[in-house]
């Protein structure tokens, strides 16, 4: 397992590396001079021509990649040309909220994915079993950020409890003040907030979730096990439960780690929306900034946590199934 | 053919993009009013329903919001079409060069594929546009970068496995060219799942295309999109909630048929789950 983790590792170095060149041109070959846009069109020649200095930009690509990608490996993302504040600090300040979301939406997918899949697998051709999927089809063709909307325009103005836009403290310190002040009120506030954006990026999610689940419950429930446990009286909901949907929810686990990564993706849209502050905002409004260190940093940052998290879902699924390790 | 017309899932959602293709061809015809004609007396007028003057409502202009949907069905197809057909033809070309050659180029082909979807696929597309510039043009080959690995893979794993067919062998025995046997004889065989991949790559290249032009990066004004119909929308989310909602229900109704369609296929071409229900 251990040499399975660290070959896996070593592969992921060129890949990174290849990431950083892509993140680097992207940053680069962008239309429009970041230092112009920032001095405004009033600025001198040589007013733009010493801040292209002092940023490097005055250097060939090849060298100007090469100081940045030494710096990245460090932890050293430059700064925002726009905020003249490090990248790293902007990244991290706002990358809590994005994991939160993500991580969030991904729990409401499962808590609500996994039991719409077995009701529907266990009623198969009756009514419900047709309107659970008609409803998980839509979930899984609806863009998150539309939901979003509709959410705000339709639920948000409606409630009052509901706020439209932003975030509070975040659920770690929610869940902090509640062990050790046993007061509740910041957690509740906490997932106010929360609560329409982690729908609106987990639908699509729970919509997968239950297709899957309930094609991965079909299949074990036909199997001759299954047919053994019935036959032997044992009760319908043990057999469900206890013996088909074990074995059903391998591949639904293996579909919520390829998704996470495209959570991710979808936060990004999710957090423009509902004004969420973490990274994907951030690097959204980086964009129209032509801030670009931001931009590169931001979108550096994404792939990696990406990257990382395939690996997990890779490393975990080889922990359960010793075949993939010796491939 | 049979089978497609025996698969629900399959026809329904022929049916529906039928629909939006005659409704793209027609939208001049059957639009209500001109999509672009300001009537600032009447802007923000809630739906009005079938029989009214605006049945879907206007927008901050008085721009009838049903007309624009109708024309704006126009931008989301085509950016689907060609971004769609885009990543068909490279991933199909680089999927089968690699699985039919092997060796070092497929390394270097599937560790590029690897690269591109090393990116959360709508971050990518958002990064591609953001230094292209935005527009349609830069929205459509943005669209198709993040589809290409995709359409890589699959026929990529098609080729490898027919390559080892007999028919493949009795060809190379007949002195064929590579060429040859690769687009006449494997490529030809490996169209079913392909098709699968394309339709479904369809209706996400459409959510792809609404997010942009959502985000300001795909369709510029006055081109009229569903995505940019939406983000118009979300000025006046508290006053207006019409013009987030339709447009975005004609998204959902488009990706719906694309995935039904590919839905519908990819159960015709399992044999396992053809005799299902």
């Amino acid at each position: 397992m251990f040499r399975y983790i660290v070959r896996r590792l070593i592969q992921m170095i060129p890949l990174l590396i290849g990431v950083s060149i892509l993140v680097f041109l992207l940053g680069h070959l962008a239309p429009g001079d970041p230092v112009r846009m920032l001095l405004g069109e009033e600025a001198t020649a040589e007013d733009v021509a010493r801040l292209h200095a002092v940023y490097g930009f005055d250097q060939p690509l090849p060298v100007q990649y090469f100081r940045w990608f030494s710096r990245a490996i460090r932890g050293d993302l430059g700064v925002s040309i726009r905020q003249t504040i490090p990248v790293k600090t902007l990244i991290f300040e706002r990358l809590g909220a994005t994991i939160e979301l993500a991580v969030v939406s991904v729990i409401i997918a499962i808590l609500l994915g996994i039991p719409l899949g077995l009701f529907a697998s266990t009623r198969r051709g009756t009514l419900w079993d047709y309107l659970t999927m008609i409803v998980s089809l839509i979930g899984v063709s609806m863009p998150g950020f539309w939901l979003g909307l509709v959410l705000l325009s339709y639920v948000a103005l409606n409630v009052s409890w509901l706020p439209m836009f932003g975030r509070d403290a975040s659920i770690m310190g929610g869940l902090w003040t509640l062990v050790t002040q046993f007061r509740a009120d910041e957690l509740i506030n906490s997932f106010r907030y929360l609560l329409l954006p982690a729908v609106a990026l987990g639908t699509s999610m729970m919509a997968i979730i239950a297709r899957l689940t309930r094609s991965s419950m079909l299949e074990v429930l036909s199997k001759d096990f299954i047919r053994t446990a019935q036959a032997k009286g044992l009760k319908k909901s043990v057999v469900v439960i206890k013996h088909a949907l074990r074995n059903a929810l391998m591949p639904v686990i293996t579909m919520v780690g390829i998704q996470f990564g495209a959570m991710l993706g979808g936060a990004v849209v999710t957090e423009t929306v509902f004004a969420w502050p973490g990274v994907g905002r951030l690097v959204i409004n980086a964009i129209t900034q032509r801030d670009f260190p931001l931009v590169q940093g931001g979108v550096l940052m994404m792939a990696l946590i990406f990257t990382l998290v395939n690996l997990l879902v890779d490393v975990c699924y080889a922990f359960v199934n010793p075949r993939i390790r010796y491939e | 053919m049979k089978y497609l017309l025996r698969s629900k899932s399959a026809m329904t959602g022929l049916i529906l993009i039928g629909i939006l293709i005659l409704v793209a061809i027609v939208a001049d015809v059957i639009s209500p009013h001109d999509p672009y004609a300001m009537d600032i007396w009447n802007s923000y007028r809630a739906p009005e329903g079938i029989g009214g003057t605006y049945i879907l409502g206007t927008d901050d202009m008085g721009r009838d919001v049903l007309s624009r949907i109708l024309v704006g069905s126009r931008v989301s197809l085509l950016i689907a079409v060609t971004a769609t057909g885009v990543s068909l033809l490279f991933g199909v070309l680089l999927g089968a060069i690699a699985g039919y050659v092997g060796g070092v180029v497929d390394t270097v082909i599937m560790r590029s594929m690897d690269l591109i979807l090393a990116f959360p696929s709508i971050l990518l597309a958002i990064a591609i546009v953001a230094t292209m510039g935005p527009g349609v043009i830069n929205a459509m080959l943005a669209v198709a970068i993040v589809r290409i690995p995709a359409m890589t893979r699959v026929t990529r794993s098609m080729v490898l496995g027919l390559k080892e067919e007999e028919f493949v062998m009795a060809g190379t025995a007949l002195g064929l060219t590579n060429r040859r046997i690769l687009f006449r004889h494997i490529l030809i065989n490996s169209f079913a799942p392909i098709l699968v991949v394309a339709s479904l790559n369809m209706g996400t290249a459409i959510t792809t295309e609404a997010t942009l032009s959502f985000l300001g990066l795909g369709a510029q004004p006055p081109v009229i999109s569903w995505g940019r119909m939406l983000a118009l929308g979300r000025e006046a989310i508290r006053t207006a909630p019409h013009l987030t909602l339709y447009p975005g229900l004609a998204i959902v109704f488009t990706v719906l048929g694309f995935n039904l369609l590919g839905d519908g296929l990819r159960d015709i071409g399992d044999p396992q789950l053809r005799g299902q229900k």
